[in-house]
Parts: structure tokens; C-alpha cells; sequence
């Protein structure tokens, strides 16, 4: 049942990711983008299509993974139904280091990446010292409250910058909305690695997880130990969701609405609720990105926007069918 | 010794029992806030704090009393008082999602005033303060309806009414983030600011709508306050305690977001203060339950402190205070959550 539900997830990610090829300012028919994805003839819708919408495509699969996955994680770890990835401080971070980057002067997106991954990083491993380090057993209700303190001091010198100096709102405010557009395949080169360590991380840890859901001692009793696996996940919730981050600037609520809508199908099981939070997160992302496309043509509605506006209403529906799962 | 003290009057017909260290917490909260209060009459040219003290007592000349009740009295009342507001409000919040991440942000309150103030001030053009206030107060309620609307369902369950707030909340977000982008970019910025949350500019005509919501709602909070605690040992036991369970929560929650929404309307989306004032209350007064009245003091020392430090601070233009209370409210729960936990205390 779990297999045949994960197998339809796929089946759903592919048609999305097809559409994501063929729909956008210039239609292509899938058929025509199925022949220029093995043959390309140089042409240019070759050249839309390789250049652009494969690019663009690539980054919504790697970032709407890292997202969904990320989210599940830092769910579990807290067992807070409120923790999205931006908790653990990684978006306020990030953030930080793109307006600082502005501040300096460098408008190349390509260096911004390695500016936002850095401050992820940094707000990551500060929160989590905060939060999981001293004597006594870390709970999660800390890691909540750390990453709420930080990130709130975080976005204080953001909100100082931005108020105090026009020339960099006007640039971040762009950057904040979040969106798959105008990044090229470099910016997916650079993040895909983070990435992939990331999954396999967090893909890994749900046996330990579903351990630590019985409680602390329990899971303790069941051969799971409880610092490695926050350690562990705060590890793989770092470059997952610094380099989404990273690359599509802070997108919001899939992280957050992935795992909640998955538990409706899986249950509790926090091996299935990552696994396929890992294959729905990136199709809701991709069908985000493909409706902002077309809705406001010839312009465009960025994919940050949409997934909140398109996600929630979905999220609620959810909410109002199904029983809550507990976490 | 007892940390609690019965106290009756002489027929003993009246009788509460008081918890000491709480009740000195929350005395000395208040002297410390007004003590910023004065420190604040008294920043600036002009009218120093010993003038503004004697002003005060009636001893002032003219000019002292046109500064301080015309010019600072307002912003440090307002400040007081939404300080309170946002700090009763979040208590009620936090205690009834059982979630220290719960405050009355995350059932739509703020992000629909946001929203709505937003509104006003791109797309109708105005930023009046009544235009700008009204439609952030209209929005933000209609928000938190909306909110508890979508998840009432047999009874409002505590942790879908969060969910759904969240969802709701990214929506209006998302709206947010959509005209902050499309408009020009001057008037962006004016809606940034007041995004933040400022309280530079407060005349009375602010202070006074906020004032008359306080007091009927900050003592009707603290009423129904005294059965959160019983609330929080679970619905069925709370029920069977004798608490009518659903209609409490429902009159809780309206309570409290009433008291962001006059809070939010008259100062803007105001951060951290909501989460914060009642995470750190706790851990003064060390007493169990949520105590209202000490986070609500402690809301109120926070933003008047974040808004003098606002307006001394060195910068080119003066920070709006919603940039204040994160950043000193989060360095000090990131302190006190240090120190707790060196200690060994959780």
C-alpha cells in the first residue's frame, strides 16, 4: 500500500516535472520536448528547453527535496508541529550573509550562494549549541526556543540594515520572495552536492527517529541514541536547507506543509513521512512554479508566492479531513 | 516556608492565594518599567529626567510640560501599553497551544493586520495612521476568525488551530511579499517600516484607543487567566474539574486576540515580544502555570526599554523598535536559556 502510494508520488513528480519543460512564456508540446530532450536540433526551442526550463526544473527538484525533507526532519527531532527549517536559524542566517554580500557591493548571484550557505552554517551551529549542548538531557522544547532566539536576533540587524539603507532593501527584496527563476545551471551545479549528502543523512535516520518518538528513555532503551541522532539531523538539516536557501531564497511553508499533508497518507512512520516527503515536496514546488507562469502572462508570479498562496488552502483541507496525526 | 500565602480580608470573606516570589516579580517588573518610562520622558534635548520627574509633580515650566505631555508621554504610554498587550496576549496563547512557540502571531492576528495595513498603504495610496490602523485592525481580526472558522471542528482542537493559523498566516505572507515587491520602491519602504513596528510620531489620538481596549481586556484576561492553569492539565481533566472547557478556550482566545489586535493596530507587527515576554516571566518568577499579569509587566518593560534604546542608539536615522526587541529580546532569552541550562535547570 505504502510502496504503491510512494510509486504514484513518482508517477505525479514526473508529469509535474514534464509540464515544468514544457509550459512558460513559449508553449512547447511534450511531445516535441521529449524529442529535443534526447535529440536537441540547436534550435531554439532546444535552446529554451536547455539552457532554461531544464535548469529551472533541476533546481525546483533539488530544492523542493531538501525543503520537504529538512521539514520532516526537524518535525521529528523536535516533535513540534510548529518547527519548519527556517527553525534551526538557517533562513535568518542565510539571509544575514545575502544582505551583508549587498552591503559590500557583489550582486553576483553565483556568490551569493556561498554567502547564504555560510551564514545557514554559522546560525545553524549556533542554535544548535545553544540549544542541545550543557549538562542535562537537550529537549526539544530548547532547540524550539534557541532557534526562536536567534533567528529573532538575526532578523533584527536585517530589519536594521534594511531600514537605515534603501539600496540594499531594494535589491533583497527581490531575493526574499524566493524563486526559482533566473538561476542557471551553475547555481544547481554548486548545490546539488550539499544536497544529496543532505537526503542520503536525513533518509537515514528515520529508524532512529521513530525510536526517539517513544520518548527519550524508550528510545534510549531501544538502542537509539539521542545526541547522535540530533546531531546527526541537525547536520543534514543544515545543507539541506542551506542550500535550498541558498539557491531559491528563503521559500516558505513547503518545508512545514510537506510533512503534515504526507502523515494524512503514511501515519506517524518517519521513514515513510521523509521518504515521501522527499518526492512530494518537489512536485508541489514544481507545480507551484508552473502556475506562476501562466497566471500572470506574459509576467510571471515567483514560486515563493505561489506555494503559500496554492499550498495553504490545500494544507487546511488536509487539516480539516484527516484526524492530526500527533507527533 | 510556603511559596504561597493566603490572603483574606479581615471578614475573610474575600480570600486568594498569592504567590510570593511572582507577585514581588511582577512589583519589581513594574518599577522597572516605570523607572525606563521616566528615563525615557527624559531623553533628549531640552527636558532632562529630573525635569521630567518634576513635571510630572506639577513643578514644571511650560516648555517641559508641552515636551513631555505632548511629545513623549504618548510614546512612552503606548509603548507600555502594547508592551502589556502583547505580552498578556501571548501567555494566553502559548498556555492554551501548549507550545512555547505559540503566540497570537501564529493564529493569523499579525500577519492579517500586516496585510491589511500593507493594502492601505500600496495599493489605496494613504498612510494616514486611522487609515493604516483601521485596515490593519479589520484585516487582523478577520484573519483570526477566519483562522479559528477553518479549524473549528467538533470543538477547536489546540494544535489544528496552529496549523491552520500557520497556513493561513503563509498565505497573507506570501500576499505581502507580492506588493512589497511590485510597488514603487519609496512607498515599499514605508511599508517596511511599519511592517517592523514603530512608535516614533505617537501623538494621543494613538494612545487613546489602545488605553480603553486595555482596560477592559487586560483585567478580563487576568480573570479567566487564573483557570489556564487548571486548563492546561488536559481538557478532560479540566472538565471534570468543573471548567465548561470549550467555552473558557473560545473567551480566552478572543481575549487575546483582541488584545494583539489593539496592540498591533496602533504600533505594527511588533516582533518577539509576544513569544518572549511570557518565556522569560516564567523563568523570573519560577512559579508553575502561566501567569499573565507577570508576562504582561514583563511585555511592557521589554518594549519600553527596546524603544529608548531605539531612540539612543547612534544611528544615521532612528531605528523603528520592532528592530530593538529582537535583537535584545532574543539575546536575552539566548542568555537566560544558557545559563539554565549550565546550571542544570530546564
Amino acid at each position: 500500500m505504502r510502496w504503491t502510494g510512494l510509486a504514484a508520488s513518482f508517477a505525479v513528480l514526473a508529469a509535474v516535472a514534464v509540464l515544468s519543460l514544457a509550459v512558460g512564456a513559449q508553449a512547447i508540446p511534450p511531445a516535441e520536448v521529449w524529442q529535443q530532450l534526447w535529440r536537441p536540433d540547436g534550435g531554439e526551442t532546444a535552446a529554451i528547453i536547455h539552457d532554461l526550463r531544464i535548469p529551472r526544473t533541476l533546481l525546483g527538484l533539488c530544492v523542493g527535496a531538501a525543503l520537504g525533507l529538512a521539514g520532516a526532519l526537524m518535525q521529528a527531532l523536535t516533535r513540534n508541529p510548529l518547527a519548519d527549517p527556517g527553525l534551526l536559524g538557517v533562513n535568518a542566517g542565510a539571509s544575514l550573509a545575502v544582505v551583508g554580500a549587498i552591503l559590500l557591493g557583489i550582486v553576483d548571484m553565483r556568490v551569493w550562494v556561498w554567502f547564504s550557505f555560510a551564514g545557514a552554517a554559522l546560525a545553524a551551529t549556533a542554535v544548535y549549541a545553544l540549544g542541545a549542548t550543557g549538562r542535562g538531557a537537550a529537549s526539544p522544547a530548547r532547540l524550539v526556543l534557541a532557534g526562536a532566539a536567534v533567528s529573532a536576533a538575526f532578523l533584527a540587524v536585517i530589519d536594521a540594515v534594511l531600514t537605515l539603507n534603501a539600496g540594499v532593501f531594494d535589491k533583497w527584496r527581490f531575493w526574499d520572495i524566493g524563486a526559482l527563476a533566473g538561476r542557471d545551471a551553475e547555481v544547481v551545479r554548486q548545490v546539488a552536492p550539499f544536497i544529496v549528502v543532505g537526503a542520503v543523512l536525513a533518509l537515514g535516520l528515520g529508524r532512529g527517529l521513530n525510536a526517539l518518538a517513544l520518548g527519550e528513555q524508550a528510545g534510549q532503551g531501544l538502542g537509539a541514541s539521542p545526541g547522535r541522532i540530533r546531531l546527526a539531523g541537525a547536520g543534514a538539516i543544515m545543507l539541506l536547507c542551506g542550500a535550498a536557501t541558498a539557491a531559491a531564497g528563503p521559500i516558505g511553508f513547503i518545508g512545514l506543509m510537506a510533512p503534515h499533508a504526507v502523515r494524512a497518507f503514511t501515519g506517524p512512520d518517519n521513514r515513510w513521512v521523509l521518504a515521501y516527503s522527499a518526492v512530494l515536496a518537489p512536485a508541489l514546488l514544481l507545480a507551484a512554479d508552473v502556475l506562476g507562469r501562466v497566471v500572470m502572462r506574459p509576467g510571471e508570479l515567483e514560486s515563493g508566492i505561489v506555494t503559500a498562496f496554492v499550498g495553504a488552502p490545500v494544507f487546511v483541507y488536509l487539516l480539516r479531513r484527516r484526524k492530526v496525526v500527533r507527533l | 516556608m510556603s511559596v504561597y500565602r493566603i490572603v483574606r480580608t479581615p471578614s475573610r470573606r474575600i480570600s486568594a492565594r498569592v504567590h510570593l516570589r511572582a507577585s514581588a516579580v511582577v512589583l519589581v517588573l513594574l518599577a522597572a518599567a516605570a523607572a525606563v518610562g521616566l528615563a525615557a520622558l527624559g531623553t533628549g534635548s531640552a527636558v532632562s529626567v529630573g525635569d521630567a520627574a518634576r513635571t510630572l509633580f506639577g513643578y514644571g515650566d511650560a516648555t517641559s510640560e508641552m515636551v513631555v505631555y505632548e511629545l513623549r508621554a504618548p510614546r512612552v504610554l503606548l509603548a507600555l501599553l502594547v508592551g502589556a498587550a502583547l505580552g498578556a496576549g501571548g501567555a494566553v496563547v502559548q498556555s492554551l497551544s501548549r507550545n512555547p512557540l505559540g503566540s497570537p502571531d501564529v493564529i493569523g492576528v499579525n500577519a492579517g493586520a500586516a496585510a491589511g495595513a500593507v493594502l492601505v498603504i500600496l495599493v489605496a495610496g494613504t498612510s494616514a495612521p486611522p487609515a493604516v490602523a483601521g485596515g490593519a485592525l479589520v484585516c487582523g481580526l478577520a484573519a483570526a476568525l477566519l483562522v479559528y472558522v477553518l479549524s473549528f471542528k467538533n470543538g477547536v482542537q489546540g494544535t489544528r488551530l496552529v496549523l491552520v493559523g500557520l497556513g493561513v498566516t503563509a498565505m497573507l505572507h506570501s500576499v505581502i511579499a507580492y506588493l512589497l515587491s511590485r510597488a514603487d520602491l519609496y512607498e515599499s519602504e514605508g511599508a517596511k517600516v511599519w511592517l517592523v513596528g514603530s512608535l516614533a510620531g505617537t501623538g494621543w489620538e494613538r494612545v487613546w484607543p489602545v488605553a480603553a481596549a486595555l482596560a477592559v481586556l487586560l483585567p478580563v484576561t487576568l480573570a479567566l487567566g487564573r483557570s489556564l492553569s487548571t486548563l492546561e492539565m488536559g481538557d478532560d481533566t479540566a472538565a471534570a474539574l468543573g471548567l465548561r472547557v470549550e467555552r473558557l478556550r473560545l473567551a480566552l482566545l478572543l481575549a487575546s486576540v483582541a488584545l494583539s489586535g489593539a496592540a498591533v493596530s496602533a504600533a505594527g507587527p511588533i516582533t518577539f515580544v509576544a513569544l518572549a515576554a511570557p518565556q522569560l516571566s516564567r523563568r523570573l518568577t519560577r512559579a508553575p502555570g502561566p501567569g499573565v499579569a507577570a508576562a504582561a509587566a514583563t511585555g511592557a518593560l521589554l518594549l519600553a526599554a527596546a524603544d529608548l534604546t531605539a531612540q539612543r542608539l547612534p544611528t544615521p536615522g532612528q531605528l523603528p523598535v520592532g528592530v530593538l526587541t529582537g535583537g535584545l529580546g532574543g539575546l536575552y532569552l539566548a542568555w537566560l536559556l544558557h545559563r539554565e541550562w549550565r546550571a542544570g535547570r530546564s
